[in-house]
Parts: C-alpha cells; sequence; structure tokens
C-alpha cells in the first residue's frame, strides 16, 4: 500500500460522509469507546523507514508490527524506554494512537516523551509533516506529541520517529513482604533518592522493584532496597504489561486510576494492583465511587476493560478544556470522519 | 494609523486597565515602556502602546477580558532573555508582563514536585528544591536569569537535556487563561491526563495559545557525582565523529557539548576556564550518579574519544574544576559578546551523522559572506549555536549576517535537521518556518492557534508565518507543484 492509496481512501470517505475506523492489529480494540465506522486497516502500510542506532531515533510506517521494532533495536542493544503493551499483534501506528506506556513509565517517561516526527494524514487526505528526526525541534506547534493517545481522533498517523535508548546492561527484580501503605511510602521515599529504579509494582502484599543500570548502580542499589532477589526479571514485568498476569484475568471490569503518586491508599472496594511508584492503581470491580474517588485525589479515572462502557471510557473534561478539543477536532478533522466517539462522545 | 489615534487608543486602553489595576501596574508614557521595548534579540524593537504588570490570577483574567472585548493585542512575557523576538511587543497592544508572578507555591519533596508561578526564575526552583536533595534539571545558559514561565514558551533545553530531556519532559501541568479569560488547566499531577495532550501542545508554543499563571514541575533526585571530560581534538570531524561514537557505545552522557577554537580562545580570556586552545574542537562529556557509577562511565567514554581520536583528555578532579569547565561553555555567549560588536545567534539541529558537513559547510559561509562564526553547541543533541559576529551599525554587515544564518538553518532543514532547537522562531526565524513546513502545516498550525485564540490576539505575528508571507519571501515549500485548499483565502 502507498501513502497516496491511504489518502484516496480518506478522501473517498470524506466524499461519502462515511467515517473510518483507523486500526492496525487490533489488539488494542478493548480501549477507549466502542470503534465505530468502516474498517481502514493499516497492516498494509509497514515497513522500517530510517534506523540508525547512533542516531537513537527509529522512523517507521503505521503498519509495522510493533514486535518487529522491538526485535529491531534488541539486534543493536537499544530499546523502547516507555516498554509499550503489544496487548496482541500490536502495530507501531496503534501504539503511538493509543499512548499507553508500560512499567517503566514512573522513571523513563510516557510514550509521548519519545515521540519526535509524525506523518499525519488529516481529514482532507492531506499528508502533513512535523516535528522530524532530531531530539529538540521548537519550530511550530508541537503536533506530533499531540497526535500521540488521540486514538486515532486527529488523523491517520502515517509515519513516526520515535527515540530510543541503549537497553540497561543489568537488570535485577527484588520482592519485599509490606502492606500497602507500606509500599507506597517506600517507592516515594526510593524515588527521591538517586537509585536505578526502572519499575515498582505492588499487589496483595509483595512489593516488586526493578533495578536496572550499570553494574555498579544496581548492585549498590539492591543493598539499598533489600528483599530477595527474583529469579527470572523479564517474565514478571512482561506478565504486568501485557496483563497476562493473574490480577488482569477474569472478567470483571479494570479501571486505570492516575493518581499523585503520594496518594494515600484509596478507600475502594475490589481487589487492587499499584504500579508507577504509587501513580498508576488498577482497580478491579464497579465501586460507584471510583471516578470520583480518583479525582478527589487530583487524578482521573479510565475505565479500561468492561462490558459496559456507558459512562464513557475517559474521565470527563472541563467545559472550556472539551470546547477546545472540539475546536481542535475541527481543524484537523473538519468533516469527522476519524474514529467518531473513540475518545469523547463530543469528537 | 494616524498618531492622534493610536494616542486615544493608547489612552482608552490605558483607561480600561486602570479601572481594576493600581496606576504603577499600568505604563504607557516612553520612559517606562522604554525598557520592554525588545528581548534577548535587540535587533528588533518595538515601543509597546501599553504595559500591563498584574499581581494576581484574577487580574490577569480581567486584563485578557478587557483586552479581548477591546480586540488589543496581548504578548506576555517573562524575563526578556529570550532568543527569538517571541516578547517583542506589539505596538498597537499591550505588553503583559509576569515579571511578579515570583512565588513558589508548594514544594513537596515526597511528591518530588514544585508548584510555582511563571515569573520564578529557573534557577531558584533547583535553590528551594536543594534542601530536599532534589532539582529541577532543564538548565539553559540564561538559567540565573530566565522565568519558568519563558522557559515553557519556548520549550528549553540546556546542556543537560540529552539525558534529563527538555521543559516538555519536566513539566507536570500548567494552569492559565484563554485569550477571552477562560480559566484552563492542561496537564495534571497525576500520569497522563485524560484527552488530547493539550500540556504537550502548549509547551513551545511561544504564548500564542494561552496565558500561564502557574507551572506544576517535576523535581528529580541530585545525582551524588558528576564528572566531566575535556577531550581536545586536532580536527573537527574527529570531534563531530566522537560524539557519534559515544552514543553508539550505549552511553548518554549527562551532557556532551562541543566548542570550535575560535569559540575557546573567546571564553578562555573571558572566564579562565582551563580549555585547550591548541584543539580545534574540544568536547565535553559528563557522567552522573553514584560516585562508583561515574568512574566507571567515565572510563568508558575515555576509552571511546581515545578511540576515535581524541589527541589529550582531562578528567575534573573535584567539583570546582567540573564548574569550571563549564563555566566557559556557559559564558559562552557573553565571551564572544566581548569580542564583537554584536554576534547573532543561530539554534539549527540536526541528525548527529551530519554534523561534520555542516560544520564544513558553515565555515564556507564564513568565506562567502566575510564574516566570522564561532561555533558552540549541545553536541549531543545535534543542536548547533554558530554564532554570526558582525556590527550592528553597519547595515550592509547586518543584511550579511541575517543572508548567512538564513542559508545556515536552511541548510539544517535540508540535512533533516530544524530550524530551531530551543530558542523558538519568535519573529527572527519566522522567514525560515516556510523553508520547513509546506503550506498545508503552516495552515493547520493557524487553525490550531484559532482552535484557542479565534481572533489572533495572542502574540500575533510570531512564530508561524502567513502564507501570503512565504510567498513573498520566495520559499513557499509547494508539494506536488499545487498549493493545497486554493479554495481558502490567504492571509
Amino acid at each position: 500500500m502507498t501513502l497516496a492509496a491511504l489518502q484516496e481512501r480518506i478522501r473517498s470517505a470524506v466524499a461519502r460522509k462515511t467515517p473510518l475506523r483507523l486500526r492496525g492489529g487490533g489488539s488494542k480494540d478493548f480501549y477507549g469507546n466502542a470503534p465505530r465506522g468502516e474498517l481502514l486497516d493499516t497492516r498494509a502500510y509497514a515497513g522500517i523507514a530510517a534506523y540508525e542506532a547512533s542516531e537513537l531515533v527509529i522512523t517507521a510506517r503505521c503498519g509495522t508490527p510493533l514486535a518487529e521494532i522491538e526485535r529491531t533495536l534488541e539486534a543493536s542493544g537499544q530499546c523502547l524506554p516507555f516498554e509499550p503493551p503489544h496487548f496482541g499483534a500490536a502495530t507501531f501506528g496503534g501504539c503511538i494512537a493509543a499512548g499507553l506506556s508500560g512499567p517503566r513509565r514512573a522513571s523513563a517517561g510516557a510514550l509521548r516523551d519519545f515521540v519526535l516526527g509524525v506523518k499525519l494524514i488529516d481529514g482532507r487526505g492531506e499528508l502533513l509533516q512535523f516535528g522530524g528526526q532530531v531530539m529538540k525541534n521548537v519550530a511550530g506547534y508541537d503536533v506530533s506529541r499531540l497526535s500521540a493517545g488521540a486514538l486515532g481522533t486527529l488523523g491517520l498517523i502515517a509515519e513516526a520517529s520515535l527515540k530510543v535508548l541503549p537497553r540497561p546492561p543489568m537488570e535485577l527484580t527484588l520482592r519485599l513482604e509490606t502492606d500497602e501503605a507500606g509500599a507506597l511510602d517506600a517507592m516515594n521515599r526510593w524515588a527521591g533518592e538517586p537509585l536505578p529504579l526502572s519499575a515498582t509494582a505492588w499487589h496483595d502484599g509483595a512489593l516488586h522493584v526493578r533495578l536496572s543500570g550499570s553494574d555498579v548502580a544496581v548492585k549498590g542499589a539492591a543493598q539499598r532496597i533489600g528483599g530477595a532477589e527474583v529469579g527470572v526479571t523479564a517474565v514478571f514485568w512482561r506478565a504486568l504489561r501485557e496483563q497476562t498476569h493473574a490480577f488482569f484475568a477474569g472478567e470483571e471490569t479494570l479501571w486505570r486510576l492516575a493518581v499523585p503518586s503520594i496518594t494515600p491508599p484509596l478507600a475502594l472496594g475490589g481487589r487492587q494492583l499499584i504500579e508507577w511508584g504509587g501513580g498508576l492503581r488498577w482497580i478491579r470491580g464497579d465501586d460507584p465511587q471510583i471516578r470520583d474517588t480518583a479525582k478527589r485525589a487530583g487524578g482521573h479515572a479510565t475505565l479500561f476493560r468492561g462490558a459496559d462502557k456507558s459512562a464513557g471510557a475517559f474521565a470527563p473534561l472541563t467545559p472550556v478544556v472539551l470546547g477546545l478539543h472540539r475546536r481542535l477536532k475541527d481543524a484537523f478533522d473538519p468533516a469527522g470522519i476519524f474514529n467518531p466517539g473513540r475518545l469523547y462522545p463530543e469528537l | 494609523m494616524g498618531e492622534a489615534v493610536s494616542l486615544s487608543r493608547q489612552h482608552e486602553v490605558a483607561r480600561a486597565l486602570r479601572a481594576f489595576l493600581p496606576q504603577r501596574a499600568v505604563l504607557f508614557d516612553e520612559e517606562d515602556t522604554r525598557p520592554y521595548e525588545c528581548d534577548g534579540l535587540t535587533a528588533y524593537r518595538q515601543l509597546p502602546m501599553v504595559v500591563a504588570l498584574p499581581e494576581t490570577e484574577q487580574q490577569v483574567q480581567r486584563v485578557l477580558i478587557t483586552c479581548s472585548k477591546l480586540g488589543v493585542p496581548v504578548v506576555p512575557r517573562g524575563a526578556g532573555t529570550g532568543l527569538s523576538g517571541g516578547a517583542l511587543p506589539p505596538g498597537d497592544g499591550v505588553l503583559l508582563s509576569m515579571a511578579k508572578f515570583m512565588r513558589v507555591l508548594r514544594v513537596d519533596a515526597r511528591a518530588r514536585v514544585a508548584v510555582v508561578q511563571p515569573g520564578v526564575r529557573n534557577a531558584v526552583i533547583s535553590e528551594v528544591a536543594a534542601p530536599h536533595g532534589l532539582y529541577y534539571a532543564p538548565d539553559p545558559s540564561s538559567q540565573i536569569a530566565c522565568t519558568i514561565g519563558g522557559n515553557v514558551a519556548e520549550n528549553s533545553g540546556g546542556v543537560h537535556c540529552l539525558k534529563y530531556g527538555l521543559t516538555l519532559h519536566n513539566v507536570l501541568r500548567l494552569r492559565g487563561f484563554t485569550i477571552e479569560g477562560e480559566p484552563l488547566e492542561v496537564g495534571s499531577e497525576a500520569p497522563d491526563a485524560p484527552g488530547l495532550d493539550l500540556l504537550a501542545l502548549a509547551i513551545g508554543s511561544e504564548g500564542m495559545l494561552f496565558v500561564v499563571t502557574e507551572v506544576s514541575v517535576k523535581l528529580l533526585p541530585k545525582p551524588q557525582c558528576a564528572r566531566v571530560i575535556m577531550a581536545s581534538f586536532d580536527d573537527v570531524d574527529k570531534a563531530g565523529n566522537a560524539v557519534a561514537a559515544v552514543i553508539a557505545a550505549g552511553i548518554i552522557p549527562a551532557g556532551l557539548e562541543m566548542m570550535d577554537r575560535p569559540a575557546t580562545r573567546a571564553v578562555e580570556e573571558f572566564v579562565s576556564a582551563g580549555y585547550d586552545l591548541e584543539a580545534a574542537a574540544i568536547l565535553l562529556c559528563e557522567s552522573d550518579g553514584s560516585a562508583a557509577e561515574v568512574e566507571h562511565e567515565i572510563a568508558r567514554m575515555e576509552a571511546v574519544l581515545a578511540a576515535a581520536g581524541a589527541v589529550r583528555l582531562a578528567v575534573s578532579r573535584d567539583e570546582a574544576e567540573r564548574l569550571r569547565f563549564w563555566s566557559g561553555r556557559k559564558a559562552a555567549f557573553p565571551a564572544v559578546g566581548r569580542i564583537s560588536p554584536d554576534y547573532y545567534c543561530m539554534d539549527g539541529t540536526i541528525p548527529r551523522k551530519r554534523l561534520g558537513e555542516v560544520l564544513n559547510f558553515i565555515a564556507e559561509m564564513e568565506k562567502k559572506y566575510r564574516l566570522r562564526c564561532p561555533n558552540v553547541f549541545h553536541a549531543g543533541d545535534g543542536n548547533l549555536h554558530p554564532l554570526i559576529l558582525f556590527d550592528a551599525n553597519n547595515a550592509e554587515e547586518l543584511e550579511r549576517t541575517e543572508r548567512f544564518a538564513g542559508e545556515v538553518l536552511e541548510k539544517c532543514v535540508a540535512v533533516g535537521g530544524t530550524i530551531t532547537g530551543e530558542h523558538g522562531v519568535g519573529v527572527e526565524k519566522i522567514n525560515q518556518m516556510c523553508a520547513q513546513f509546506g503550506s498545508a502545516e503552516l495552515e493547520l498550525f493557524h487553525a490550531v492557534k484559532r482552535a484557542f485564540d479565534p481572533q489572533g490576539l495572542l502574540n500575533p505575528g510570531k512564530a508561524v508565518p502567513t502564507l501570503a508571507r512565504c510567498s513573498e519571501y520566495g520559499r513557499m515549500h509547494v508539494r506536488g507543484g499545487a498549493l493545497p485548499h486554493a479554495e481558502l483565502p490567504r492571509f
């Protein structure tokens, strides 16, 4: 498939007033509000366009399998530092459009922090280019990062460039027994010290801490933190990232609460798993207080997986911010054909 | 517009603002407004019609509502240290100085967050965080003077952003008002705020979208120890290749800076940083972390730099020497200011692998335009700061300087880079925007602006050129031989 063919597909949808459902591997069909519209499968527009390890940048077309990107980086000793979840046969474009980050988010930064540039096809079928392949770029508004996490509502991310980093030479995971309050306290305390923390997770009385970096740094920090070393470190964190960990099993609703990391234990019913140094709290169940509780804590709750999304997948916006969302949507997609309603019903 | 009309307009606007601001917070006499006529880019000057100095958020809101109703342009200003003319005042509008917003509102050591007003200076944030073993990472060279509000407007970097990121990566939340006085908050102290990433859009938007009145920043634990290597090279190309070699070895230095000989010589006379003046170029390569970590990484860096052809390596022995090595880099601009009546600082960013090529291009331009151009830059990021030396009193020389700079910036775009890495477009690089972007992108930027500011009153005429301006400049970047949206009016 060519870029011109993608543009043509979009122009034709505009002419026919037919909404499009932009989709890569479909691994995140469950995420956000229900997808609707005529399917535009991006997988045929694939391939790594440029990658040079010494430039710390990879540029690829949207349909490229995320697994292929990671294999290519790994062969050069590099990685996507935000550790994106795959949830199946994810594509590069879908990964960026969803904007989700994995266990390393609290220390390395979010997906959007690594976006350097995009080629975007807007709702007129126009091919637009923002940002680029360099680390620093302040020419024009930062549309590249705006399109990350927009769930395809602003346009089709045809190609993107991400900053990549060297893989840490050494990783080690420690396990400590502690209750929730103790875990929150420890995670926040350690995050304020110069330690090579790369992930934390608390669930059911056990706190897991991953350290990544040079041999000397990791060993020094392991002594400081204590606990018992866990054997196969990669398996545990992959299970968290991909939600194959036992906590995520079953049909119960899954909520994702993002809160300031020092927020004390939340008074909510339902099982809980904490990540990101306390900033991310996964909750199972349908406690009606979830959205209010998150908001009161200065955060927000996303209905991540659930049969009934009538409450809206994402936390409501203030009227002023929603107004800006509507006007931005009009600027990018005046005919409203891209993934209608996926992010908010009004978009 | 006649003089009489603009005077009556000036009084109308000043009177409207004095209805709720104290008299001393609304300036319009020339002797009072003169200090605001330019920012760090002194080649462009304009007296503002009125200067407003609000102290509270409510006053900012009322200034904006008033200006919006009267259709008066508003230009926000921090410390005025910007290098691209982003705070150049509107001759027919209000310069909104945020200088009185100087309070640190909250330092939460446990959450590693500081909440500050936009007029707080960059360096102050690290000072108030220091007792907790924390600091604010972005450190632009102007950090003792520049404000966090200005850093947000420009997405400022600094010498440590290769490892620790730009303003974008270190700001969590902004609060402010639209030009119509509507309060809004973007981002959050919790991760990943819902909806579109308006925080990313706002950072680096050069005060064009809304006015910021409060900023939450991330604080990082201060590394226990840092050491810097000064590596000398007898050839600029070799130094450029050494930069790529360090990164390729899997090392992300805390800072990786390069200066060529004309720059080190200017600096050495000014601050005695101890630079190797025989070297064609020097690299400053820093490692930070625990003492053991730094020792280990410095050894690896030394090996890579030696293999890349460094003729001399000096490692800082203590904190005083480390700061001395950096003092030269941080004082590079004022040092160059001493050897020339004026200098023109560029800010192009290029892929690292094209460093040698672009430096050679700059050397050719020095001959072509008969002007000297020392180079200091953030080598690890590929962010160049060539400094063209000229005399502004000589109009012909200024004109040659601008053509020189224009060619260099367009070269940056041609090799896959950008016209500005951290200083912003402002008024200075507005013509080069026409080389970097096509008309479709520029149209979209205008549409983004209209989404926030339908009347186009906030910092008008900056950062994004009109299509008419680009066609006049003759650099309209037309794809496929046709202008898109031929049906739209061109402004």
